[in-house]
């Protein structure tokens, strides 16, 4: 069955990846394994473990990692003893050399992926806090584990560009850590051997354009097919990158991150511009540099692409072959690959300020919740302990031993500020059937537009559902993107029923999709209220508006914060009954423009504001 | 710290390493930010930048490192704690200080010494990455995942050169004055528009298209990480020539004019962008009269403030939601338009 073998190629591929990731784990970076908890991930874990040196480090970082822990800082008891500050290593320093594992990296803040990308960039660890300056050395590799089920939960962008492997072991029932016929021992010798495997011109080449043609924009992804590429060298005892070793780097590192698939006859320049997929947001690149000045040994950029095409359409096809089927379809249906998980997603709710990311500290005792931020603290008790002691000596007090190394008092407390910072994501549910009059359609999207605007200061994405005829679409993904959303704007038409109670609850699964993503949804329904196509998508005024009010009454129930206009020119009682039923914001709106909307709206949306 | 990639080196990215320059021939730019997509050497060019600057010659025991003719006011309580060795002076190399993420206040803005706190219980100030930085570059990688407070410090030390420290009992003022260099990537976060408006220039930077370039870069790499040693050798008669190039710039700076018609045009330039305030017809000439000094041209022509009308304008632009365009189109519009025909 061609399934089966599809499994088993990819049960040979992850073990391969284990056995190059062993060779050489700092400079591959790592690799993203997205699969659920189960027992091919915990082989596949146990595999690279072993084949590792023993005492190489091994580390497990937790979600939520304060910086203290990741980066390092004062060690509190240890500087509280010896009463000089001494510094405590963090994560990131004690896996130097080894491998640091993520659990529910789909989960990561930016900020942490940041952290850790700056030290798989460096290799070391620039460290400034808590009083301490220092450079450390971190050179580790990255395995993190994506436990994401949806296409738009996963690993953020920046740190799956710079880990060399993306295994899915999702469906595999077992990996035969035989497959590939490496052992420890292979393995150490092919770790011995890779500093002298050369690199000939002609796999460089080779591998450049294949990335090209499968529309990886990313230098880095080229990069680490070549270190690849050397690693399967050394493993297999040779000193010299042959054509298997980067068919297998392309199998493995570019296969995974093609966004699209290589035109029938590719011309060897075809390495056009990337799909915008990743500059939505950006303003249009400038055009392409002017060609590299040429350096001492510019003899070395001299021959154009001097390569035999036979090796290229080697790699080509092994890349196009080990492009996952899930990938396959979307490139077929040209959707934008790798755009839907661009973001990881820090799933928390917003609670009080207990949480958040420290922001400095205020005078003030710990209470209702406040944490008590132990170094600011000590800093402020820091220069009385010489007074306060000859206080204590004067107050006939002895220095005996039992008197506290550190006399700290009530007004050196201090607690520790943190916030969150909340993005807000107004969801407009838009009204595009025949009886909302059409000219209302231009306003929302002038609205939108507007918000849109001033988003930048704001923070704010938007997303649109529009609903005419039978069924609710949506139109706009949340975005901040202004280019994007005047795209799908333009293309909504209008005319046709009014399928209210379907379009309420495609707002509430949005909004509930953005709640759990740790965000806050605004609604604002744009109609006249005028339901007139029932869930089921047949015509009935009677059942419709039945199911309109059912479904305003879970809107009601979800708690999601709504505003409801009424936008037929004549306000009707029954819509303001149904904005009831939502316990939605009532507002008739039938002269307004669209700044008096954008106005209304931005009073009534949750601010994302900050919490101190 | 491991030696860093040559900047001769870097393949393409010129509007990057003609913006790093103008920052290095003239500091009081503003800064330089640097947008781009992941793995387009933004880091690695700064980092090159720090190698290739020559040395300055610094006050010896200044935390500041003090210019020995250095006269303003901020300089002054430093070199007066200084007392006799105020005119003894070394070269330094030029700082180029890191602002890593996770960074707390304390290490930033300095802090009580801790150490002299809990042994000898003396106050002491610890002078932080702002003073590590005074006359030199601080490199924020990822700014726009800096958190709020350290923005909200950084905006105001940049303005105004010199960094106060009320805390902890201490109060103090020191001298930093320093070149901010930002990258970031437009998609993880967008940029306060205050901290925005203090970065002179703003260059955007993407992976090269062309197939050609694109393998320069891997082998570059390739030979660099091979031979450290040996790559930076081959490459140094190239970065010596650009470190010439910057000392000849700063020398003829001074005199380089600035024609009254260059100015006019500067200003119907920004005033047919619609800019906000003065900083953009400022940073204009600025941009303008460095390139020239970099180039050797004793007078400023308008193909110099043609190559900098993007840098110097194009993030100080108010966002128009009725045009499509980029900014960068936008500028290069206004560009030929007055230029042009």
């Amino acid at each position: 069955m061609r399934a089966d073998a599809a499994d088993q190629a990819r049960a040979r591929d992850a073990v391969s990846a284990a056995a190059l990731l062993a060779v050489d784990p700092q400079t591959l970076g790592g690799a993203a394994i997205r699969a659920l908890a189960g027992p091919v991930r915990d082989q596949w874990l146990a595999l690279v473990r072993g084949w590792l040196p023993a005492d190489r480090p091994w580390r497990r970082m937790p979600l939520n990692i304060a910086d203290g822990r990741l980066l390092g800082g004062l060690d509190l008891s240890a500087t509280l003893a010896a009463g000089r500050p001494i510094a405590e290593r963090g994560l990131l320093a004690e896996a130097d050399g080894g491998v640091l594992l993520l659990a529910m990296a789909e989960r990561l803040s930016a900020g942490t992926v940041a952290r850790l990308s700056a030290v798989l960039d460096d290799g070391e660890l620039r460290l400034a806090r808590d009083g301490i300056a220092a450079t450390v050395p971190a050179r580790l590799a990255v395995i993190a584990l994506d436990e994401g089920i949806e296409a738009d939960e996963g690993l953020a962008a920046p740190l799956l560009d710079r880990l060399a492997f993306r295994l899915e072991l999702d469906g595999l029932r077992r990996l035969d850590p035989e497959a590939g016929g490496f052992d420890a021992a292979s393995i150490a010798a092919a770790r011995a051997r890779l500093a002298q495997v050369e690199l000939p011109d002609a796999v460089i080449t080779a591998l450049t354009a294949t990335a090209g043609m499968l529309g990886i924009a990313s230098l880095r992804a080229v990069w680490l097919a070549t270190r690849a590429a050397r690693a399967a060298a050394a493993l297999d005892g040779r000193d010299r990158v042959s054509e298997v070793d980067g068919t297998m780097a392309a199998r493995l590192v570019l296969a995974p991150r093609a966004t699209r698939l290589p035109s029938a006859e590719p011309p060897p320049e075809s390495a056009e511009p990337p799909p915008p997929s990743e500059q939505d947001d950006s303003p249009p690149a400038d055009p392409p540099p002017p060609p590299p000045e040429n350096g001492p040994d510019s003899d070395e950029d001299a021959p154009p692409i001097d390569l035999d095409p036979m090796l290229q359409e080697v790699l080509l096809a092994a890349a196009t072959a080990a492009i996952p089927p899930g990938l396959l379809a979307q490139l077929k249906a040209g959707a934008q690959a790798g755009k839907a998980r661009a973001s990881g997603k820090s799933g928390a709710l917003q609670k009080a300020a207990a949480r958040g990311r420290p922001s400095g500290s205020r005078r003030g005792e710990p209470r209702a919740g406040q944490r008590l931020a132990l170094i600011d603290t000590l800093r402020a008790a820091a220069p009385w302990q010489r007074l306060r002691r000859q206080e204590r000596l004067m107050r006939g007090m002895a220095a005996t031993a039992s008197a506290p190394k550190v006399l700290v008092r009530r007004e050196d407390f201090h607690v520790a500020r943190l916030e969150q910072r909340r993005e807000t994501t107004t969801v407009f549910i838009v009204d595009a059937s025949g009886s909302s009059a059409l000219n209302r359609l231009a306003e929302a999207k002038g609205a939108i537009e507007l918000l849109l605007a001033d988003c930048y200061v704001r923070r704010d994405r938007v997303a649109v559902i529009g609903f005419r005829g039978t069924t609710a679409e949506l139109l706009l993904p949340p975005t901040r993107s202004l280019v994007r959303a005047k795209r799908s704007l333009a293309g909504l038409p209008g005319g046709g029923g009014t399928p209210l109670a379907t379009a309420l609850d495609a707002a509430i699964e949005l909004a509930d999709a953005i709640r759990r993503r740790g965000e806050t949804p605004g609604l604002v329904l744009l109609t006249d209220g005028r339901a007139n196509i029932g869930r089921d998508g047949k015509p009935g005024r009677m059942q419709a508006e039945a199911d309109a009010s059912a479904a305003a009454k879970r809107l009601a129930a979800s708690g999601h914060a709504t505003l409801f206009v009424d936008t037929s020119p004549r306000p009707q009682p029954g819509a303001a009954r149904l904005a009831g039923e939502m316990r939605a914001v009532y507002l008739p709106l039938p002269f307004a423009d669209a700044r008096a909307l954008s106005t209304a709206v931005k009073a009534v949306s949750p601010s994302g504001r900050k919490q101190g | 710290m491991p030696l860093p990639f040559p900047f001769s080196a870097i393949v393409g990215q010129e509007e990057m390493k003609q913006a790093l320059l103008i920052a290095a021939v003239e500091p009081a730019i503003g800064g330089v930010m640097v947008f781009g997509d992941r793995g387009t050497g933004k880091s690695t060019a700064v980092r090159a930048l720090a190698a290739l600057l020559p040395a300055m010659e610094a006050v010896i025991g200044c935390p500041y490192n003090c210019a020995p003719d250095d006269s303003s006011d901020a300089c002054r309580t430093s070199l007066d704690q200084l007392g006799k060795a105020r005119k003894k002076t070394h070269k330094v190399p030029v700082p180029v200080v890191d602002l890593p993420l996770g960074a707390t206040e304390d290490r930033v803005v300095g802090a009580l010494d801790l150490e002299k706190a809990l042994a000898q219980g003396s106050k002491a100030f610890e002078p932080g990455l702002l003073a590590r930085a005074n006359r030199g570059f601080l490199y924020v990688d990822e700014v726009n995942l800096l958190e709020d407070h350290l923005v909200d410090l950084l905006i105001d030390v940049a303005a105004s050169g010199e960094n106060v420290v009320e805390r902890e009992g201490l109060s103090i003022r020191h001298p930093a004055r320093f070149v901010l260099v930002g990258s970031g990537n437009p998609e993880e976060g967008e940029l306060r528009p205050q901290l925005l408006d203090r970065f002179g220039l703003s260059v955007e930077v993407s992976t090269p298209t062309d197939l050609q370039a694109r393998i320069s870069v891997v082998r570059r790499r390739d030979a660099f990480e091979r031979d450290r040693a040996a790559f930076i050798e081959q490459w140094k008669p190239v970065d010596d020539k650009v470190r010439r190039r910057i000392v000849a710039a700063r020398k003829r700076l001074p005199d380089v004019q600035v024609p009254d018609a260059v100015l006019e045009r500067a200003a119907e330039l920004c005033l047919a962008l619609g800019t906000d305030g003065l900083r953009g017809e400022l940073t204009l000439m600025r941009a303008a009269r460095a390139l020239a000094a970099l180039d050797g041209d004793a007078v400023v022509g308008d193909a110099h403030l043609k190559r900098v009308a993007s840098p110097s304008l194009r993030h100080r632009l108010r966002r128009n939601p009725l045009d499509d365009a980029g900014s960068t189109t936008r500028v290069e519009r206004a560009v030929s338009q007055l230029f042009g025909a």
